[in-house]
């Protein structure tokens, strides 16, 4: 399996990405957000950082890069993508994901090992969790305050389409703690958290068992082999 | 050239971290009469000419890329006074 991680001007987390492609045992595959080639990928990420300086708003300039285009074809056609951060950003600016992202409610960029519910363990990106497990995986973000009109999150709620909630401490001002969210198929899933951080013992957050044991992270991308290997 | 102004807002609902930060500065230094700030954009976009098209093109841009539906409103496009 190949999953693509996209590199935008700004992209600051690409590397850790395909590492953790890597350490799940898929091949990572660097795309390039002025190509219009996804190079025949099974599955897109698209990476934490701050594409374009966060100028105009986060993600808003990358996604209207080059790439997204196929990206967009690739999500309306099933291909499994994931948001990670500023990849979230994108995704809701790219209208695959419903919502927004806004600065941080107490306006301070916050990092810390966060606890997240896995609400839905049906995407692409959660089926190798079980929905009500707990995780913790880092989180690093200025402008990670999801919001929707309460419309639109009542429908989230009911179509079971938040993906992860934060537990213990809501550290953005996110409405209803929602931490990520997934499309109607359920292929595509933004989340503020970075996964990718928790992949290796030794470099993940710290857990009971062991300082740095946490490799929660993993799962998102063995998930993605999962959803594959069903297809 | 001719200037063609957009004004985009965070939605008067959603909270403003932005414009809570810049007003609890003044509320330190004493503005004391000052009671809310809210931060919004200005775009100046310079064009060849004002036409129907022009304008209505720099409004569909000002909806779909300058600002996002989902934060912010459009606060008006308009042309800019001569300078």
């Amino acid at each position: 399996m190949r999953i693509g991680v996209v590199t935008f001007p700004g992209s600051l987390d690409d590397r850790d990405a395909q590492r953790a492609v890597r350490f799940a045992d898929a091949e990572p595959v660097a795309l390039w957000h002025g190509d219009h080639d996804l190079a025949g990928v099974d599955a897109i990420v698209l990476p934490g950082g701050f594409s374009y300086g966060d100028y105009l708003r986060a993600g808003a300039i990358a996604s209207v890069s080059p790439i997204m285009a196929e990206v967009i074809d690739a999500a309306n056609r099933g291909t499994p993508v994931l948001g990670i951060c500023n990849g979230f950003q994108m995704l809701t600016e790219a209208h695959l994901l419903p919502g927004g992202l806004i600065r941080n409610e107490r306006g301070t960029f916050v990092r810390r090992d966060q606890t997240l519910r896995v609400e839905n363990a049906d995407t692409a990106w959660t089926n190798d969790f079980s929905a009500g497990d707990e995780i913790v995986i880092p989180l690093k973000n200025g402008e990670g305050g999801f919001i929707a009109s309460d419309d639109d999150l009542d429908r989230l709620e009911g179509e079971g389409r938040v993906a992860f909630r934060y537990v213990g401490v809501n550290p953005n001002g996110s409405l209803r703690d929602i931490a990520g969210v997934t499309n109607e198929r359920g292929n595509v899933v933004g989340l503020m958290p970075h996964p990718e951080h928790a992949i290796e013992p030794g470099f993940g957050p710290d857990t009971d068992a062991a300082m740095r044991s946490g490799v929660d992270g993993l799962r998102f991308f063995t998930s993605a082999l999962r959803a594959l290997q069903a297809v | 050239m001719p200037i063609l102004v957009v004004d985009v807002m965070p939605k008067a609902e959603l909270l403003d971290p932005q414009g809570k930060a810049v007003h609890g500065a003044l509320s330190r230094l004493g503005h004391t009469a000052v009671s809310g700030v809210r931060v919004g954009k200005r775009f100046e976009i310079t064009v060849d000419e004002v036409t129907d098209e022009v304008i209505a093109d720099v409004t569909t841009v000002a909806g779909e890329i300058l600002s996002n539906s989902v934060i912010e409103d459009v606060v008006s496009v308009r042309e800019a006074d001569a300078r």
